[in-house]
């Protein structure tokens, strides 16, 4: 199949940037959609001009490397799946795809695809940890955890940090990634003692890096690879105000 | 020479790691802020060995070409980590997982690293727990765990089909916890081309920053590379498209010994190759053959629908050919019996290679809902990439390069023959022998970064002065020029042809004949074929753009150039080692029944290659390995 490619090509991280246009042909189905770009970047090489820069490592949807807008959504057209995950069977000959990085203030864009989502780390070093240092532990069947309970730990821990979620909400907030990580800590009895010193502090890291607020689009739960839900949102939010309440008591 | 004293603990191996700790120098607690450690890559050996490090009290510096530690392949592992917890009942001990280790090795690694590893393996899970690691559970709180190839009981422990995950987010959350501290400098997306040693001694690197281009000197008072294995020298494999050689032969090329670099792990699990633009291969979990049965049409070339052909007209050669072990024989054998049936003319897929892995019995017996809670992730991965339902129908695997059992040359506290530089992680030799059983390599890399590598690295730290930062040494300043010149010469080819291109060709030879199964004539051809490979590389390729700014395919070709010259040493080990082992399979040497056969007389040891200069040819040393607890035996899994 034939297809437009429409991307958006920037030197380095001061070039101003704009949208190129692309005729690639020789598309078949079980290409996956990076594969497609590999392709494409070889004509590029052949032709001696630089090809697109887009990152990817596992392109199996666990290491959040990939990803861009592609006509307009994060991760193209595929719910619950990478951009890496995307097969060409979902597009047909003709089809134009425009590809655009993630756009945020806190993801500044280093070359055409290619963002900094270094902020996420600067959360995450903020509190997104338990304080127990190696060699510290009690056996692991000291302490029983309710399966639900690990069971929901788990499916929050499922974050691949990709900032999909950022980059779909019209604020550029981090809530549903930073609400992801304070939710598996906090809902674990082996995260309570830190809860509300954790939350307190990754939602003033997730200000101080410039994400936005959150004003309850849910773009970023209809976007996310993962399926992460906003309702951490609000526990997060309940973990703050109670953060709160509990400092001024003690 | 090289200098290869294991400086293993003599005695009892029960006792051996305890002893050996005790008599091994510590570092004043004081003095260790005084020292300052750099840590190479932060998979989950570079990020759990920072962490620990800094809670000692070292200064550390770590590296990773990654946007962020949270990158690093480790993050793909699916299936599970082993521990000698018992927590089953079922018999388990450390030393069964310690015989069991030694044993699927086939008897090709040192007893006391392998004891020590399956002693540790107990604290590994209590850790990971502490930091909030969400294993699976069952109803009344407990661990859970699953069974594994090349083991009868139950020690594998599991985060759905996402262990590696959970695991490497635990240790970067450790490692995180660190650079708040301050005690940890992280650098991202910050490549290591190159170490510096001073009197013999690893005391730094020379790293490119991947953004500016920037090349840069780093001065510490030792060096741990945890950079992760060479499968991708296959070019199509399981690993990530960013796993390389380039550090560990960065670092062979500053005289550390490269150990027994073609014992490559063939995983028997994978999605078939489907093309010619194919970039990676995706693995199907191990833990699928706890339920799925492997088989392929008794009558070769039958193409009709799995569902089509009836049960006696099935050839489940797993179960049929290895009645105890079944479905969980180790992967070598599982690979290699796959490949037989290819051979013989039973693939299932048209035009290429592919068997069977059928859950319907699995389903019938436990239901939709059991199997999809165990595996549904994996399952829909597969459908994802193939279009195929796996609850309706049989999945289609073939083997493919996954792991690698060789590396860098390492000592019982891991350090190699280099003073002061260390490796831990895939990046090293040490455990796994001939062969690495299933959900081991995140055992061994936590091991390595959790409990061993922070306690021997004292051993070596503290006779030495502390504090070491003198970037203006010499030494420094040529291993830049060098890194500068390679990479102007990237830049200055000017060819029409993508690094990927030609390692794509790389990876067809070695493949081909460095693969699953080698032979003398095959590896002849193939070492005669590849110095052809580099000319043309080195003609050829095309790296547009400058080394001054964020530059992929520069990025990309720097790892191909070091893939193309290592590629030689594992070539010439498969072709040295005239015996099969494990994942080495020379055609010459096997049993009547076809099954690898080792010669114990002529190749019990460790082969450990020596750089000896440029255009030179490599020497091999050999590390001799003794057998004192798990006498070497014909490996059976019938
Ligand atoms: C698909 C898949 C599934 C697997 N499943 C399992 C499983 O279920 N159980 C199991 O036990 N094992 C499994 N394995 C194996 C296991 O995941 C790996 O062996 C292990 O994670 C390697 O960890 P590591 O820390 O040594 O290296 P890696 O995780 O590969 O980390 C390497 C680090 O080094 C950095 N690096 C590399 N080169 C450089 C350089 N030149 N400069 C700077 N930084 C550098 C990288 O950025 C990265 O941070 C699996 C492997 C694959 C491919
Ligand atoms: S490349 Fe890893 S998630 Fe897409």
């Amino acid at each position: 199949m034939n297809i437009t490619l429409k991307v958006w090509r920037q030197a380095g991280p001061k070039d101003a940037g704009k949208f190129e246009t692309y005729q690639h042909d020789g598309i078949v189905e079980e290409m996956s959609f990076l594969e497609m770009l590999d392709v494409f970047n070889e004509k590029l090489l052949e032709a001696g001009t630089e090809p697109i820069a887009f990152e990817h490592d596992c392109r199996e949807g666990i290491c959040g490397s990939c990803g861009c807008m592609v006509n307009g959504r994060a991760h193209g057209p595929k719910d619950g799946a990478t951009l890496c995950q995307v097969h060409m069977r979902s597009y047909k000959d003709g089809d134009t795809i425009t590809l655009e990085p993630f756009r945020a203030k806190a993801f500044p864009i280093l070359k055409d695809l290619v963002v900094d989502r270094s902020a996420f780390d600067s959360i995450i070093q903020a509190g997104g940890y338990i304080s127990v240092r190696t060699g510290a532990a009690q056996d692991a069947n000291m302490r029983p955890v309710e399966k639900a309970i690990a069971d929901e730990a788990f499916d929050a821990a499922t974050c691949i940090g990709c900032g999909a979620c950022v980059a779909s909400c019209p604020n550029g907030s981090a809530s549903l990634f930073t609400s992801a990580k304070i939710a598996h800590l906090n809902m674990l009895p082996q995260g309570e003692p830190e809860k509300y010193k954790r939350a307190t502090a990754m939602v003033t890291a997730m200000d101080d890096a410039m994400f936005g607020a959150c004003s309850n689009h849910e773009e970023c739960e209809a976007t996310c690879p993962k399926g992460i839900g906003v309702e951490y949102i609000s526990q997060m939010n309940k973990n703050l105000i109670w953060g709160e309440l509990f400092e001024h008591d003690s | 020479m090289l200098d290869l004293n294991s400086r293993c603990p003599d005695g009892p191996i029960e006792t051996a790691w305890d002893r050996h700790r005790q008599s091994i120098k510590l570092v004043n607690p004081a003095n260790k802020r005084k020292y300052t450690v750099i840590v190479v890559g932060t998979g989950l050996a570079g990020a759990s060995a920072s962490a620990t490090l800094a809670e000692l009290g070292y200064n550390v510096k770590a590296f990773t070409f990654h946007d962020s530690p949270r990158r690093a392949h480790s993050i793909a592992a699916q299936g599970g980590i082993n521990a000698a917890k018992n927590y089953q009942n079922d018999g388990d001990s450390v030393y069964r997982l310690f015989y069991d280790t030694v044993k699927g090795g086939d008897f090709r690694s040192r007893e006391q690293n392998v004891y020590r590893l399956a002693q540790v393996s107990v604290d590994i899970i209590d850790h990971c727990v502490a930091q909030g690691v969400p294993f699976a559970r069952e109803y009344g709180g407990l661990l859970a765990n699953r069974s594994f190839g090349g083991a009868l009981v139950s020690r594998t422990f599991y985060a759905a089909g996402q262990t590696g995950q959970q695991l490497l987010l635990g240790a970067y959350s450790a490692l995180s916890k660190e650079i708040n501290s301050g005690k940890v400098k992280m650098h991202n997306r910050s490549e290591l081309l190159d170490i510096v040693k001073i009197d013999g001694h690893a005391k730094g690197i020379v790293t490119r920053d991947l953004v500016t281009g920037e090349v840069t000197s780093h001065a510490a008072d030792a060096v741990v590379l945890a950079t992760g294995g060479y499968g991708n020298a296959f070019f199509l494999s399981t690993n990530a498209r960013g796993c390389n050689v380039t550090a560990t032969w960065r670092a062979y090329k500053r005289g550390a010994g490269f150990a027994n670099p073609c014992f490559t792990q063939i995983h028997p699990t994978c999605i078939p190759v489907m093309g010619d633009h194919q970039s990676k291969l995706t693995l199907m979990s191990e833990s699928l053959r706890n339920d799925g049965r492997v088989w392929v049409p008794k009558k070769a070339g039958d193409f009709r629908k799995a569902r089509d052909i009836p049960e006696n007209e099935r050839d489940y050669y797993l179960e049929r050919i290895y009645p105890t072990f079944g479905n969980l024989v180790p992967r070598d054998v599982a690979s290699r019996s796959a490949k037989k049936m290819i051979d013989k003319g039973h693939s299932v897929v048209q035009g290429g290679s592919g068997v069977y892995l059928d859950f319907a019995d699995a389903i019938k017996r436990l239901g939709k809902d059991a199997i999809a809670e165990k595996y549904g992730n994996l399952f829909d991965m597969y459908k994802q990439i193939t279009g195929d339902n796996p609850y309706e129908t049989a999945m289609k695997i073939y083997p493919a390069s996954h792991y690698t059992m060789g590396g860098l040359w390492v000592d019982y506290n891991l350090m190699t023959n280099v003073p002061g530089l260390y490796a831990i992680g895939e990046a090293n030799f040490s455990d796994h022998g001939a062969n690495r059983l299933g959900a081991s390599a995140l055992m061994q890399g936590l091991a390595d970064g959790y409990f061993v590598l922070p306690y021997t690295i004292g051993d070596y730290l503290a006779p030495q002065p502390h504090g070491f930062d003198d970037t203006s040494h010499p030494a420094f300043a040529e291993a830049e020029a060098q890194v500068k010149a390679k990479t102007d010469k990237l830049l200055s080819v000017g060819g029409k042809k993508s690094a990927d291109h030609f390692h794509k060709k790389l990876g067809k030879l070695i493949w081909e004949e460095c693969g699953m199964a080698r032979t003398e004539p095959g590896l002849k051809s193939a070492l005669e074929r590849l110095p052809a490979i580099r000319e043309e590389f080195w003609s050829q390729v095309s790296v547009p753009g400058s080394g001054a700014a964020l530059n992929q395919q520069l990025e990309k070709a720097g790892r191909v150039a070091d893939f193309l010259e290592f590629g030689e040493i594992m070539l010439r080990d498969a072709l040295t080692r005239n015996e099969s082992c494990g994942g080495h399979f020379r055609e010459e040497s096997q049993t009547p029944e076809g099954e690898a056969l080792r010669d114990d007389e002529n190749f019990q040891h460790g082969a450990v290659w020596e750089y000896a200069g440029e255009g030179k040819p490599s020497i091999r040393n050999e590390e001799a390995l003794e057998f004192k607890y798990v006498l070497p035996s014909q490996r059976s899994y019938k």
